[in-house]
């Protein structure tokens, strides 16, 4: 199995559908698969062990997907965003490589060592190059993409996704050309996310043309989704929360065509979906929870269950807008304890998945257990009806005195405060317990700061007293990475220090 | 017959891949068994197998054992011992990326 299988079909079956547009450059499938071939031709001579992209979305990123799929080497997308230490070392991981992006600080930052580096402009010239690949030619199995995981609690491990991992969640979860021609998905997640590598693939196997915006800014993602009529979008919920910011700020653009928005990468705040349904009646809203080792989405909160709960007066139901929904059909999901047994409905416990698109695995080591399940260090529950709701990071929980205590139970108290915008809550060193509880909250514009017995008693009033902050820091705002993550190790060294 | 093994028609342009495969099933195009290297002469395609595969359908024995993916398209139909394969409707599932 080979992933530019994907763009074959695609090319096969319609090789003059327009598959993909960036900045009003239109690519049909024939002509994206002619510049991966060319790409793939080009890879293969210069010898290198991976095929990185330093660069914003663009057409590029798809060619070399799937250029460096047919080569038979892995695709290594990196986080341009990275400060240079971090991005130096992660040159030095992949070396030698054939880097396509920004050529004067790859050379910057990784002198010497033999990496062939081109500009986008460059790489999307050799699409006219005269060598390709023979139309007999089998490409190779083996790992398709690698990708440095975000690293917010150590530092990023070299996730591997094999074509068999990535294929199966296609082939699993996409129906080949179901895509009407009018459907045009906006992607605006960066390349180097496994929502970006996910929305390449199941666009084109579903033909949906891609509209690529090269990075996310809420007045572009509004112009380009008016302009080419999207009737599908992918957003982490930071990004629906900004466009929702625009449009209530008088941005005006024709959203009409807009049928489906999927999002995920995050957690959702309630009061954020329940505005998006209402403003957005016609729309068609699915929540996707999946990790960079799962290749995506493993769970699915569908549109009839987000319609059902927004209008329903059961608390369960009402409850399941705040769920990731149920697993997939071709996945399965576990919720086990610290000694790994297996827990019933409605316990707390690490999230276990196991299934073909699970790789689980990185450079160094396989993460999965004897029997395939991958620990996902993500915590969570399932409900009577095996609806999955997540409780943060398994790394996150604070452990006082023995008592595990999870950081998401403090901070739905606090936020519940009126004066109180967004809080964190995590572990702080504690000569008694081990570890205390130390919340980081962000007050709200134009109100005045809770004095710090108040937010003690708010959360004694709630919870158990064990619950009840040693320490409160005040911010002007909590540090998020540009996919919305909340960055708590940063919170932590604040205590620390 | 392993997942991801591609066979070849010897009647037409037809490629299926294996997702779920026994391991001695034989696979018929067009009236003729498909093999991973197509013949370098191609056969007559058998009348009673001519309907043609489609793109990107799944194609599945009467158990639902053996299943293929058509990734290529040709004029002869599939068959496992002279058994027309069925082609198998996903339940679509709502696009989540």
């Amino acid at each position: 199995m080979n992933i530019s299988l994907v763009l074959q079909m695609a090319a096969d079956a319609e090789p003059e559908r327009i598959g993909l547009v960036c900045e009003g450059r239109r690519w049909s499938y024939r002509a994206l698969l002619q510049a991966a071939r060319a790409a793939a031709a080009d890879i293969s001579s210069a010898g290198c062990s991976h095929v990185a992209l330093l660069d914003e979305s663009s057409e590029a990123a798809a060619i070399a997907l799937f250029g460096a799929a047919l080569a038979g080497v892995p695709y290594v997308p990196l986080n341009y965003r990275l400060a240079d230490p971090d991005l130096g070392s992660l040159l030095n991981r992949i070396a030698p490589a054939y880097i396509v992006g920004d050529a004067e600080r790859i050379e910057r930052l990784g002198p010497d060592l033999g990496h062939r580096i081109l500009s986008r402009t460059d790489f999307l010239a050799a699409e006219t190059a005269s060598e390709t690949l023979s139309s007999e030619y089998e490409p190779p199995e083996g790992i398709a993409v690698q990708l440095f995981t975000s690293g917010t609690t150590a530092a990023p491990k070299a996730a591997i996704l094999r074509h068999a991992n990535l294929l199966s969640y296609i082939l699993g979860t996409v129906e080949f050309g179901a895509a009407a021609e009018e459907e045009a998905a906006l992607v605006s997640v960066p390349p180097y996310h496994i929502a970006g590598i996910a929305a390449l693939l199941s666009s084109v196997y579903a033909m949906r043309r891609i509209l690529l915006l090269p990075a996310f800014d809420p007045d572009d993602w509004l112009r380009l989704a008016a302009s080419e009529q999207a009737t599908h979008a992918f957003l982490v919920p930071t990004m629906l929360g900004r466009v929702i910011a625009r449009l209530d700020a008088g941005a005006s653009a024709d959203l009409s065509a807009m049928r489906a928005v999927a999002y995920g990468g995050g957690r959702m705040p309630t009061e954020l979906i329940e505005r998006a349904l209402d403003l957005f009646p016609q729309t068609h809203f699915t929540n996707a929870y999946g990790l960079t080792e799962t290749s995506s989405t493993i769970a699915l909160l569908g549109p009839e269950e987000h319609r059902a709960a927004r209008s329903s007066t059961d608390p369960d139901a009402r409850a399941r807008l705040g769920s990731v929904g149920r697993p997939l059909p071709t996945v399965q999901v576990e919720i086990r304890d610290e000694e790994g047994r297996p827990l019933p409905a409605g316990e707390r416990g690490e999230i276990y998945v196991r299934g073909d698109q699970v790789s689980g695995e990185y450079r160094e080591r396989s993460a999965l257990d004897a029997a395939g399940w991958f620990p996902t260090r993500d915590a969570g529950w399932l409900d009577a009806q095996g609806y999955l709701f997540l409780a943060g990071r398994a790394d996150d929980v604070i452990v006082r005195g023995g008592e595990n205590i999870s950081p998401g139970e403090i901070e739905d108290v606090l936020l519940a405060h009126p004066a109180i915008a967004d809080a964190a809550a995590v572990a702080v060193p504690s000569a008694e317990w081990g570890e205390a509880v130390g919340v980081a909250v962000v007050v709200r514009p134009g109100s005045a700061a809770p004095e710090e017995e108040q937010l003690r008693a708010l959360v004694r009033s709630r919870l158990r007293s064990s619950r009840v902050p040693e320490r409160i820091a005040f911010l002007d705002a909590l540090p998020y990475n540009e996919m919305g993550k909340l960055l708590r190790r940063e919170i932590r060294a604040l205590f620390k220090g | 017959m392993k997942p991801g093994t591609k066979l070849k028609s010897a009647v037409c342009d037809t490629e299926v891949m294996v997702i779920r495969g026994g391991a001695d099933a034989v696979v018929e195009c067009g009236g003729s068994l498909m093999l991973e290297q197509a013949p370098a002469e191609r056969r007559p395609i058998n009348p009673a197998f001519a309907q043609g595969t489609r793109i990107g359908k799944r194609y599945v024995d009467a158990d639902g054992k053996i299943e293929l993916l058509c990734v290529k398209a040709g004029q002869g139909s599939l068959s496992i011992l002279g058994v027309a394969l069925a082609t198998k409707d996903a339940k679509p599932l709502p696009s989540s990326d």
